[in-house]
C-alpha cells in the first residue's frame, strides 16, 4: 500500500484511510487531511524532512514518520 | 441555558473572539479595540490572555482573544482555556456572552469545524468572513445570504487587514445581543446519541442535572474526564462512563477517536456545498512561487541563515546602545538621589545600589525584547515563521522539539529572557518546557565579560592569541553540548506530557501591519515588566541587603587604623600626618575607601556565605574570593567582575578589559593551605570557572521569567539544576585539568 510519505515532488494522490493505531489521525483530519481529500506533494524540507503538502488550496507540512501512517491511492 | 444568556453582571457585554490560526484574529483584534487592550495569563496555565475594549453602539464590549486552535479537542493547554472560557468554568472570567468567529473566506470548510465544536457549547454567535477581498481575487464565490441561512448565524464579509466591514459587523453583534442567534447542531446519528446515553447512565445522578450535552460529548470524544470529575463524579465513575460511550460509537462502526472528524466534516460539506462555488477558483495565490525561494534547498537555508544572522544581531548589537542609554540614564539617577541622601548612607545605598539598581536590572531588558518581538511578529505576520520551522525541523526533531524552537534558543545567545518569551509561539506544551529549559544554557551576551576576562588575562599570555580566539569560540557552545543529552533524556523518560505530531500550517503571505507589530511589541513589554520585573526588583534588593549588612563601624574602623599604621611606616611619617594627608590627598582616601569597601564586602553575609561554602567550591578549585564572586553574581553572572573589583579593592567600576584587575587577579597566591604560595588562578581554575559560568543559573532575571512563562516548579528546577551541573562540570574540569 502506497503512503504520503511515498510520493514525489508534484505527485498527486487521494488519502484512503490512516493506519490503525495512529494517535494523530484525529488532528491531522481536523486539519483537513480527512479521507477522500486530494493530496499534492508539494516538496520535502532542505534537509529531507518534514514534508510540504496542498491540501484544498492550504500548505501543511508534515513528518515522514507521521506521513507514513497515511495510505493514499493514486489518482 | 437561558439564564446563561443574559448580559453579565457589570453591564459590560462580553464576546470571546475565535477562530483557527492563521485567520487575521490578531489584526481584527486590535482592528476592534486599539490601544484599549490587557495582556496576561489565563489562572493556572501560561496561556496568553488578552483582553480588550471596544466601543459599540452606545455600549463597551469586552472582547476575549481566545487562543488560536483548530480543534477543541483538548489536546494542548490552550485548547482547554478555549473549552473552559466557552463554559464559564474559568476562575474570575466569566462566560462570554457572544461569540464573535472569525472564519477565512478562502478555507471556509476547515475553519467551520471549530465553529460547529464551540457551537455545542450553546452561545449565541456571529461570523465574521475574514480574507473576503483575496476571496474574490481567487475566484471564490461566497452566497453570503445563503450561508447565513444554512447556518442560522448573522454572516458577515470583512478584510480585517483593510478595515473593511467592521461597522457592519459591529451593527450585526449588537442585533446578536438581542436575537442570540445559534449555529445548529448537527444531528447525530442515532447510534452515537444512544452511546452518549449509556455514558451518562454510568455517572451518579447527581451529575446528571448539571451536565450538559456539550460537556457530555466533549468528554466521550475527547477521553476526557477532567470534565465529569469537576461535575462531581468519582474518577472510576467518569472512566467508565466515557469507556462505555466509546465502545458504543464503535459498537456502531465509527472510529470513537475520529467518529467527531469524520461526522462534522460531512455535515459541515452539506452545509457549505450550496454556498460556495470553488469551481473557477485559483488555488494558491502567489505563495508557491515565493517558497520557490525561500524554501528551496539551497536558497531557502542562504534566506534563513541571513535572515537568522540579522535578528541576531538586532538583539546582540542594535540593543547595545539602548541598553547604554539606560545604564547611563541608572548611574545619573543613581549620583543624583545618592547626591540628596550622603547624610544616610544606609538609605543612600539602599536607594542607589537597591531601589535604582533594581529599576535598572529590570529595564535593561527592555531593548532587545523589543527589538526582539518586533522580528517575531514580522517573522510570524508575513508567514516566515512556519517556513523557518519547515526548514530546522530535522535537526531538532531527534530529541522532541521541533523547528520552532530554533528562533527562541538563537535569541537566547543574546540574552536568555526574551528567548523564554519567544517559546510562546511553540504550541506543543512538551516541545515549549523543553525550549524554555534549554534557552539559558546557550550563551548570552552577560557570560562574554567573564569569558573575556578570564581568556584575557590567562589562557592568551600562557597560549596566544588563535587559541584565546578559539576558546571564546568554544565556550559559546558547552551549554548546548552539556545540555543536549539532558534533553535527549527528558524528553524520552522523565517529561510525561504526550507527543503531539508535528503538523504546520504554512500560511499565505502577508504584509505585515504596522499596528500589529507595535501592539505586540508595547503589549510583550509590559507584561515583562510587570510580573518578571517585580520579581527581578525584589532579587536585587535582597541581594543588595546581604551585600550590605551587617554593617558595624568598627571595620571601618580598623581597616582605617592598619591601613594609617602601614602608610605610617611606608612612608616613614606620623599617624596623625598620614589622617592629614587623606583629608587632603583624594587619591589616598579613594584608596582607603576600597580597602574598607572590600571589607565590608568580606564581613557582609554575603561574604560570611561565601566563606561558609568555599570548602563545597574547594573541589573545583576557587578560592573563598572567588566564591563570594561566583554567589554574587547569581542574580546577575556579569555581577562577578565587579565584585572581584570590590574584593580586590581596585573599587567597583572595574570592567573585563582592565588591566588591573588582570593583573591584581594573576598575582593572586593561597595564603594559606596545602598549596601555599602557589598562584590561585591556574589554568584548570581558569577553565573551572568558565565551564561553571557558561552551565550555571546566575540569572535571577531568567529564573523569574521562567517561572512566569511555565510555574514557580520549572523556575526552581532550572536553578537547581543548572546550578548542580555546573559545580560538578566545574569540579570535574579542574580535577582532570589538575592531573594533566
Amino acid at each position: 500500500m502506497k503512503t504520503l510519505n511515498d510520493l514525489t515532488k508534484g505527485q498527486t494522490a487521494r488519502i484512503s484511510c490512516y493506519l490503525p493505531r495512529f494517535t494523530a489521525a484525529r488532528r491531522l483530519m481536523e486539519l483537513g487531511l480527512m479521507p477522500g481529500t486530494l493530496v499534492r506533494f508539494v516538496k520535502a524540507a532542505p534537509l529531507g524532512d518534514p514534508i510540504a503538502l496542498e491540501v484544498d488550496g492550504r500548505h501543511l507540512s508534515l513528518r515522514r514518520v507521521d506521513a507514513a501512517q497515511i495510505n493514499v491511492q493514486s489518482v | 441555558m437561558a439564564t446563561d444568556m443574559v448580559p453579565s453582571v457589570n453591564g459590560l457585554v462580553r464576546i470571546a473572539l475565535l477562530g483557527n490560526p492563521n485567520t487575521g484574529k490578531s489584526t481584527l483584534f486590535n482592528c476592534l479595540t486599539g490601544l484599549r487592550q490587557k495582556v496576561g495569563n489565563y489562572p493556572g496555565v501560561t496561556v496568553q490572555r488578552k483582553t480588550g475594549r471596544m466601543l459599540f453602539g452606545t455600549k463597551v464590549a469586552e472582547i476575549i482573544d481566545l487562543p488560536g486552535t483548530y480543534s477543541l479537542a483538548a489536546d494542548s493547554p490552550d485548547e482547554r482555556v478555549v473549552v473552559d472560557a466557552l463554559l464559564g468554568e474559568l476562575e474570575t472570567i466569566a462566560r462570554p456572552d457572544l461569540v464573535l468567529f472569525i472564519v477565512d473566506a478562502t478555507n471556509l470548510q476547515r475553519n467551520l469545524f471549530l465553529a460547529f465544536q464551540a457551537a455545542q457549547l450553546g452561545i449565541p454567535m456571529v461570523l465574521a468572513l475574514n480574507h473576503w477581498d483575496s476571496a474574490r481575487k481567487r475566484n471564490i464565490v461566497i452566497d453570503v445570504e445563503r450561508l447565513s441561512q444554512e447556518l442560522g448565524l448573522p454572516v458577515v464579509p470583512i478584510s480585517a487587514a483593510r478595515a473593511e466591514g467592521i461597522p457592519q459587523l459591529k451593527k450585526s453583534l449588537l442585533d446578536a445581543m438581542e436575537s442570540k442567534p445559534m449555529l445548529a447542531e448537527p444531528v447525530w446519528p442515532k447510534e452515537v446519541q444512544a452511546a452518549m446515553e449509556e455514558a451518562k447512565s454510568e455517572l451518579p445522578e447527581k451529575v446528571h442535572s448539571s451536565l450538559s450535552r456539550a460537556v457530555l460529548f466533549r468528554s466521550v470524544f475527547d477521553e476526557d474526564k477532567s470534565f465529569f470529575i469537576r461535575e462531581g463524579a468519582s474518577e472510576a465513575e467518569a472512566l467508565s462512563a466515557i469507556e462505555k460511550g466509546r465502545k458504543g460509537i464503535f459498537k456502531s462502526g465509527l472510529n470513537a477517536g475520529n467518529a467527531e472528524t469524520v461526522l462534522l466534516y460531512r455535515h459541515i460539506k452539506e452545509k457549505i456545498s450550496p454556498c460556495v462555488d470553488v469551481a473557477h477558483s485559483r488555488s494558491t495565490s502567489g505563495s508557491e512561487s515565493i517558497d520557490a525561494i525561500l524554501t528551496h534547498r539551497i536558497w531557502g537555508l542562504v534566506a534563513f541563515l541571513g535572515l537568522m544572522y540579522v535578528v541576531f544581531q538586532s538583539v546582540y548589537s542594535w540593543a547595545g546602545p539602548f541598553m547604554d542609554l539606560i545604564d547611563a540614564g541608572k548611574g545619573v539617577v543613581q549620583d543624583l538621589v545618592g547626591g540628596w541622601l550622603t547624610s544616610w548612607p544606609m538609605l543612600q545605598s539602599l536607594a542607589t545600589d537597591g531601589i535604582v539598581e533594581g529599576v535598572g536590572a529590570v529595564f535593561i531588558f527592555l531593548p532587545q525584547i523589543l527589538i526582539l518581538f518586533f522580528f517575531i511578529t514580522l517573522l510570524e505576520d508575513t508567514g516566515y515563521m512556519a517556513r523557518a520551522a519547515f526548514l530546522m525541523d530535522k535537526l531538532f526533531s531527534w530529541c522532541g522539539l521541533s523547528g520552532k524552537s530554533f528562533v527562541p534558543l538563537l535569541s537566547s545567545y543574546a540574552c536568555a529572557i526574551p528567548g523564554v518569551m519567544a517559546a510562546r509561539t511553540i504550541q506543543d506544551p512538551k516541545a515549549r518546557i523543553i525550549t524554555v529549559l534549554l534557552s539559558p544554557f546557550m550563551s548570552c551576551s552577560a557570560r562574554l565579560p567573564v569569558y573575556v576576562l578570564l581568556i584575557g588575562a590567562f589562557i592568551e599570555p600562557t597560549y596566544g592569541a588563535t587559541i584565546a580566539g578559539a576558546s571564546l569560540f568554544a565556550m559559546h557552545f558547552v551549554g548546548l553540548l552539556v545540555a543536549m543529552p539532558f534533553v535527549y533524556v527528558a524528553n524520552k523518560y522523565v517529561l510525561k506530557i504526550p507527543p503531539q505530531a508535528f503538523v504546520l500550517e504554512m500560511p499565505s503571505y502577508q504584509v505585515p501591519k504596522v499596528r500589529d507589530v507595535s501592539l505586540r511589541m508595547y503589549n510583550q513589554g509590559k507584561e515583562f515588566v510587570r510580573n518578571a520585573g517585580t520579581v527581578i526588583f525584589a532579587i536585587t534588593i535582597v541581594i543588595w541587603a546581604l551585600l550590605y549588612f551587617p554593617r558595624s563601624e568598627e571595620v571601618a574602623e580598623s581597616v582605617t587604623a592598619e591601613f594609617v599604621q602601614t602608610q605610617a611606616s611606608e612612608l616613614g611619617l606620623e599617624s596623625n600626618d598620614i589622617l592629614e594627608q587623606i583629608e587632603s590627598d583624594e587619591e589616598m582616601a579613594a584608596a582607603l575607601e576600597r580597602k574598607v569597601m572590600s571589607a565590608y564586602v568580606e564581613q557582609s553575609y554575603m561574604g560570611r556565605i561565601g566563606k561558609t561554602v568555599q570548602p563545597v567550591f574547594a573541589l573545583a578549585g576557587f578560592d573563598w574570593k572567588i566564591t563570594v564572586g561566583v554567589i554574587a553574581s547569581f542574580p546577575a553572572r556579569e555581577v562577578i567582575i565587579s565584585t572581584l573589583g570590590i574584593i580586590y579593592s581596585l573599587g567597583g567600576d572595574t570592567d573585563e578589559e582592565s588591566s588591573d584587575l588582570r593583573q591584581t587577579m594573576a598575582a593572586q597566591k593561597w595564603q594559606d593551605g596545602p598549596r601555599m604560595g602557589e598562584p590561585i588562578y591556574t589554568i584548570p581554575v581558569v577553565s573551572a570557572i568558565m565551564v561553571f559560568f557558561a552551565l550555571c543559573q546566575q540569572c535571577g532575571a531568567t529564573v523569574a521569567v521562567i517561572s512566569q512563562e511555565t510555574s514557580w516548579k520549572y523556575g526552581v528546577f532550572s536553578f537547581v539544576f543548572m546550578t548542580t551541573l555546573a559545580w560538578i562540570m566545574a569540579t570535574l574540569v579542574y580535577q582532570i585539568g589538575s592531573l594533566l
